[in-house]
């Protein structure tokens, strides 16, 4: 294994990290931290709990969840893209690496970002609104393979963009509006039998169930089943991955 | 037939882009350990195909490479591991520093950090002062040089570079070919690319020309430049002469329009190109000459006019 590739790539992506503070963290821990004085502290004090959790600590799994997908994938897949906008991915083309230890550097420094910015969340958020853990381990097994799937799935839209537009469209068009149908702030037993039924079909809702359980202990589907979706869409993106570098799509002519 | 000292074997390469362009067709072609090979060739003939087929950055559409023995694709970690390349664009990382960039390079080709070696090829390449710069706010012959310092940066037994003194003041072209001598003298087998024919005249051992697809010649150079090379001869005349005499007519030898030169054009390889005997037929003739000139060929006339018979 080339380890010392592996940890050229992902100083390489944290060091753009730190170049980039304002944007990469400050930026997506003020944003969440409006969501909660506006839902947490001004409207959900109005509020009806929900599982016998209040409005605002309710809230909080979702937001965080809401902030590692958009991050998780926008980190993965600006780290990839950029190199073949710079044309600097001749580099990475001709060196002597395999796919596993480029998605060990690009998509480990994509995951330590979310994960250092989920964690900011959760302690920015017990500014505002009192919630409690009661599965810790859980939690924090949710946040690492969240962060590790959707970096994954950065990823491969980083590779498949072939311009700045595609870079955003996924995770504005169709990432944002699964999370915030996915239960990022209400239950899915609030909504009529039918988009119960619909939601399921929905993969953050198994993300945002799981990761609220590890909180509170309640969840809209069974927790081994949320763990479960996400490691199968883990493996399905390490898959796509790897069948892109054998292939060349769109990184070798 | 393949070469026993090769360090690079290309046996039937072809490649054809999904657009349905064909790029190679059918190269055949050994790199000599430790010598400089020029691959010369006209601009969309396929000289950076090859090199990307070599490097892993042009999938192949048939054939085999193989690099010290490695095949390139099945033992790709190996084969990469000896190949440095400097590419034709200036692709960078606009806003990493000098010795991090490099850094990063030495890394991704798998060698542990190496401070002082990192800060010798800096320094070789007039590019310490610079080493916390951001390659952004460098000039291009500065970025050139960092190109090339990442390709270096792991020690490469192979070094291909695609056009680097493109854009490039003559200054720096001194210094990098200094830095080209140095590297040859270390045993570092080049690949050389480039528009500027009088450097691989002058830097080459031997010379390919590749033109639409296709590997035209590969010829050690001065075999080249005597084979195909012509040398002229002109006779500046005192007096014009209307037409040539017949008593002169020899194949390739023309009257100027003005009729006072005589130009001879004749092989650099024929055996017997008699000057001496033209010289007594001029006297024969009565025709007295002020001045005499020779000139032979340069490698860029004879990569013309090469390119010009094959087209």
């Amino acid at each position: 294994m080339n380890i010392h590739a592996i940890r050229a790539i992902y100083r390489f992506e944290m060091a753009r990290t730190g170049r980039t503070l304002l944007q990469s963290i400050a930026s997506p821990v003020i944003s969440t931290s409006l969501y909660f004085v506006v839902f947490g502290a001004a409207i959900g004090s109005r509020m009806v709990e929900i599982d016998g959790i209040s409005y605002g600590a309710f809230i909080v799994p979702g937001l965080v969840m809401l902030s590692l997908l958009t991050e998780s994938i926008s980190n993965a897949s600006f780290g990839i893209y950029m190199p073949k906008y710079s044309g600097t991915i001749y580099e990475l083309l001709s060196a002597p690496v395999s796919v596993g230890e480029v998605i060990l550097g690009y998509v480990g420094a994509a995951a330590s970002k979310s994960i250092i910015l989920g964690t900011l969340i959760l302690a920015t958020a017990r500014l505002f609104v009192d919630y409690q853990i009661e599965h810790p381990l859980w939690m924090l097994g949710f946040l690492v393979l969240t962060s590790v799937t959707f970096s994954l799935f950065g990823f491969i839209i980083g590779v498949w963009a072939d311009g700045f537009e595609k870079l955003q469209i996924v995770p504005m068009m169709v990432v944002t509006p699964l999370t915030f149908l996915g239960g990022s702030f209400y239950s899915i037993d609030m909504l009529p039998p039918v988009w119960q039924t619909v939601t399921l079909f929905n993969p953050v809702v198994y993300l945002i169930s799981g990761f609220r359980w590890s909180f509170y202990g309640v969840s809209d589907v069974p927790v081994g089943i949320s763990a479960a979706m996400t490691a199968l869409f883990m493996l399905a993106c390490v898959a796509v991955i790897h069948r892109m570098f054998a292939t060349g799509y769109k990184l070798r002519t | 037939m393949s070469d026993d000292n090769a360090i690079i074997s290309i046996r039937n390469l072809d490649k054809t882009y999904a657009s349905g362009f064909t790029a190679l067709k059918n190269i055949n072609l050994d790199i000599r350990r430790g010598e400089l090979f020029a691959l010369l060739g006209p601009n969309g003939a396929g000289k950076t195909t090859l090199i990307g087929s070599v490097c892993g950055i042009v999938t192949p559409s048939g054939g085999r490479i193989h690099a010290n023995g490695y095949d390139v694709v099945r033992d790709y970690r190996a084969a990469r591991s000896l190949i440095g390349l400097v590419p034709q664009e200036l692709a960078t990382d606009g806003f990493e520093s000098v010795w991090a960039t490099v850094s990063f390079s030495r890394g991704l080709f798998g060698k542990p950090p190496n401070p002082a070696y990192i800060e010798q090829l800096l320094r070789d390449l007039s590019l310490w002062d610079k080493r916390h710069a951001r390659i952004m706010e460098l000039s291009g012959g500065m970025k050139r040089r960092v190109l090339i310092a990442k390709a270096l940066s792991h020690e490469p037994e192979i070094l291909f570079l695609d056009e680097p003194t493109a854009g490039v003041d003559v200054d720096l072209r001194r210094g990098m070919w200094e830095m080209v001598h140095g590297l040859r003298k270390r045993g570092v087998t080049i690949i050389l690319t480039t528009h500027y024919i009088e450097e691989a005249e002058d830097m080459a051992d031997r010379i390919g020309v590749i033109n639409r697809g296709e590997l035209v010649l590969v010829e050690d150079k001065h075999t080249l430049m005597a084979k195909l090379g012509k040398k002229q001869l002109t006779v500046y005349l005192q007096d014009p002469l209307n037409g040539l005499p017949a008593a002169l007519a020899r194949d390739g030898l023309e009257v100027s329009n003005d009729g006072y030169a005589l130009t001879w054009t004749y092989d650099l390889h024929r055996e017997h190109n008699d000057i001496a005997g033209l010289m007594r037929d001029l006297q024969a003739q009565g025709i007295h000459f002020r001045d005499l000139h020779t000139q032979q060929s340069s490698l860029e006339e004879i990569f013309v006019e090469l390119v010009k018979e094959r087209s």
